[in-house]
């Protein structure tokens, strides 16, 4: 039983801890959270892992299982690879494996303690993003403007 | 009544002293892939196109092949161990935690076994006419 002075603040959920608005969550959850690049960038690190490793582990053993088959079979892998439709996959492919390539190295540096400051991990997440875009639409610029 | 001592009921459920080697191994081979990915993408791009003949050669030759083989092993281990700590964190039901780090690791021996043929076999017999 408790004391008639501490009905008022049990409020319509019958749990006493709840002195405060039941509207509010009880626990900080992921989807209460503003979003900040920090975020962004550590969940991407996952996303671009998994699809790096799924789609370019797959694209690797196809193009060298190709080569070692004989001229026919490479011919087949090329026509698929090089045609201007696999584009599609290989953009986003190499962003996603320079964007891990980028947020690993900035691991490194928080492996080390370093960059916890609000300002500069930040600055260290949105920089991964910035280099990562730049360094494929580099690449895809050489490829296929340059290079023809 | 379970009759288990409380260090029988955690073995084997948690990192019982394993994770520091993961953790350890996944930076390792992250160092190592990242160096062989940028000599793979810079090697690709010097080649003048990238045509059967262009490749199998490129393939033959010895520090290519070596190179590629250390890539190989180092991105599908990377791989393996990136691929576990996500399926340990999202998957929790034990049976399909079981069933996932399995085909993991076949998938990934597999993957890695196949490639590393194919490499083996274009280094010793050359260019396949």
């Amino acid at each position: 039983m408790l004391p008639k002075s501490r009905v008022g603040l049990i409020g319509r959920t019958g749990n006493p801890l709840m002195h405060r608005n039941p509207s509010r969550p009880l626990s900080p959850h992921l989807q209460v959270y503003k979003w900040g690049p920090h975020m962004l960038v550590s969940i991407l690190h996952r996303v671009t892992g998994a699809g790096v490793s799924v789609a370019g582990g797959l694209a690797l053993v196809w193009w060298l299982v190709a080569a070692a088959s004989g001229p026919e079979d490479y011919a087949r892998f090329h026509a698929i690879a090089a045609n201007r439709l696999a584009l599609i996959i290989w953009v986003p492919l190499t962003w996603a494996l320079f964007q891990h390539s980028f947020s690993g190295i900035r691991h490194f540096v928080l492996d080390i303690g370093a960059g916890y400051e609000l300002g500069i991990n930040k600055l260290g997440a949105i920089a991964t993003l910035v280099a990562s875009t730049l360094l494929t639409i580099l690449l895809w610029v050489y490829i296929l403007e340059i290079r023809g | 009544m379970r009759m288990e001592t409380p260090l029988g009921r955690v073995r084997g459920l948690g990192s019982a002293k394993s994770g520091a080697h993961n953790w350890w191994l996944e930076r390792l081979t992250s160092v190592s892939t990242l160096l062989l990915f940028i000599w793979f993408l810079v090697a690709l791009l010097r080649l003048p196109v990238l045509d059967f003949a262009t490749v199998t050669e490129w393939l033959a030759s010895p520090v290519t092949a070596v190179l590629m083989l250390l890539l190989i092993v180092s991105t599908f281990w990377h791989v393996k161990l990136g691929m576990q700590v996500i399926i340990e964190d999202y998957v929790h039901e034990e049976g399909g935690k079981l069933f996932c780090l399995v085909l993991l690791n076949f998938a990934v021996v597999a993957a890695a076994a196949l490639a590393a043929v194919a490499v083996l076999k274009i280094a010793f017999a050359g260019t396949p006419a």
